[in-house]
């Protein structure tokens, strides 16, 4: 399980690639903010997205923030959400946007595994609830889009050391939640036996 | 007896003032049992990722105390639950008031992330308030002037992992434990594991779950008065942490921080079995409050 610094937007694809299930990661450069109503104003509603999300990492959040001047805003504490509700993003997110990691807690299920094999994609595990932690490493709120979806917007953050993440699906098939679950649920054979 | 005017307004003053102060405290500073928990499981597990995970809970909770920020961004749905002397000089329905626009104006003034939407619309209801929020959950004292709040912001990525099973007579207290542990199997990682695992047995549908929920409440580790439900805690307790799910859903040795079951009686067709999760970050505060008006904070009740 190696360590890796990687910065977004990524341009050279090898920087996904080299990346292995169990990893630790840290992040520098921007990242985007997105939670449930922007994905569905984006892919059910058809809004294009006023960001580029080319080489992007996603990060499932919704922030609480203070707003200081119109369309500003200062951090007060951002964390991350859970990313399951919103999956079958994933695959529109990479093949018409070029979107190349999404980070959220709590794992994406097993179909998101196909799409981000084929399209170069991984899904980054935080730590849940550590957003106190989170606040600190995210340095400014450049951007902020759609805020009448408040606190759903599309958020641009400038990062640094954003981490420790692990990545929970890589680009070649694997993935540790689907590992997990799966010892998971022959141990339960075994438990229900004892009982 | 009777309840004077200046009174009910000086109490009312004194519950707003005290729910304002116990959302906000919640949200920073994690109760010392929790902590205590957390710092065991750090020492417990063995899984490369959930070690990392581990220590990052442990940086954040340190981070949340040293900058006075919120230990998690979810503001969460605000639980209270009250307990409520017969003698208190308040009537529920004003303790009520209190609790509203206390968690509203602890809203504002932070300012606090405000989660509470319309069900249909999904539109934003106000400050952390709507209809039918918060919830409150009651429990009345005979002989008995004071009042007793906890107050427990409740995240939706755990309670978002909340099950009920009316299990049948037949499937005996076996069939509980087995939809416990799929229940918290299939969860994963969802919930921000580890956490506590509230379990509500008998009663109904609607109390098993509400049972579930007071549950979550207690400080982590503590035991059911019943010595056969106590000893059913321990079971599973032991064996959810068998499961290998690990912090956040990674894989690991600690899955769970404790599992706490409340139950009641039933009827002799039901078994009612409802799980509600509670989250690493199990947000947990409490104030007493006399009939003088005096108030102490405090973690338990």
């Amino acid at each position: 399980m190696a360590n890796h610094v990687v910065t977004f937007p990524i341009t050279d694809p090898q920087e996904i690639l080299k990346l292995q299930a169990g990893d630790e990661v840290t992040v520098q450069g921007h990242i985007i903010g997105i939670r449930d109503r922007t994905q569905i104003r984006i892919f059910d509603q058809g809004v294009e997205p006023p960001m580029d999300l080319k080489g992007a990492f996603l990060l499932h959040t919704a922030p609480g923030v203070r707003k200081v001047a119109e369309h500003k805003y200062e951090k007060v504490c951002i964390g991350t959400t859970t990313s399951a509700r919103m999956v079958r993003f994933t695959e529109p997110l990479g093949s018409q946007y070029g979107v190349r990691a999404i980070c959220g807690k709590g794992g994406f299920p097993d179909e998101a595994i196909e799409p981000m094999h084929r399209l170069g994609m991984v899904y980054f595990a935080i730590v849940g609830g550590a957003a106190a932690l989170e606040t600190t490493q995210i340095e400014e709120i450049e951007e902020v889009a759609w805020e009448e979806l408040m606190p759903e917007c599309l958020w641009k953050f400038r990062v640094k050391d954003f981490g420790p993440l692990t990545v929970g699906i890589d680009a070649h098939g694997n993935s540790l939640y689907r590992d997990v679950q799966t010892r998971a649920k022959a141990k339960l054979e075994e438990l229900y036996a004892r009982l | 007896m009777t309840i004077d005017t200046d009174t009910s307004s000086r109490l009312l003053d004194v519950v707003e003032e005290a729910a304002a102060h116990l959302y906000v405290w919640a949200l920073k500073d994690i109760p010392q049992d929790l902590r205590d928990a957390l710092a065991a499981a750090r020492l417990r597990e063995t899984s490369v990722p959930g070690k990392r995970v581990l220590e990052t809970i442990h940086k954040n909770v340190n981070i949340a105390d040293s900058q006075n920020n919120l230990v998690c961004q979810d503001t969460g749905i605000a639980v209270y639950t009250c307990r409520v002397g017969e003698h208190f000089p308040l009537h529920p329905t004003r303790i009520y008031e209190g609790l509203r626009d206390g968690t509203a104006r602890a809203t504002v003034e932070h300012p606090l992330r405000s989660n509470a939407v319309h069900t249909i619309t999904r539109e934003n209801t106000g400050p952390n308030i709507g209809y039918r929020l918060p919830i409150v959950h009651w429990e009345f004292i005979p002989d008995w002037d004071g009042l007793d709040v906890k107050c427990i912001p409740k995240g939706s990525g755990s309670e978002n992992m909340s099950f009920l099973k009316m299990c049948v007579p037949a499937d005996g207290v076996k069939g509980i434990k087995q939809f416990v542990l799929e229940s918290i199997v299939g969860a994963g990682g969802k919930p921000c594991p580890p956490g506590i695992v509230g379990v509500g047995i008998g009663g109904t549908a609607d109390y098993a779950m509400y049972l579930a929920k007071e549950a979550i409440t207690r400080p982590v580790g503590t035991r059911n008065s019943d010595p056969l439900v106590a000893q059913l805690e321990d079971e599973l307790y032991g064996l959810l942490n068998e499961t290998g799910i690990g912090p956040m859903g990674l894989g690991g040795d600690v899955t769970v921080l404790q599992c706490h079951i409340e139950h009641a009686d039933t009827h002799m067709t039901l078994n009612p079995v409802a799980v509600n999760y509670q989250c690493w970050a199990a947000r947990r505060a409490s104030a007493h409050i006399a009939a003088d008006g005096s108030v102490d904070f405090d973690r338990e009740f």
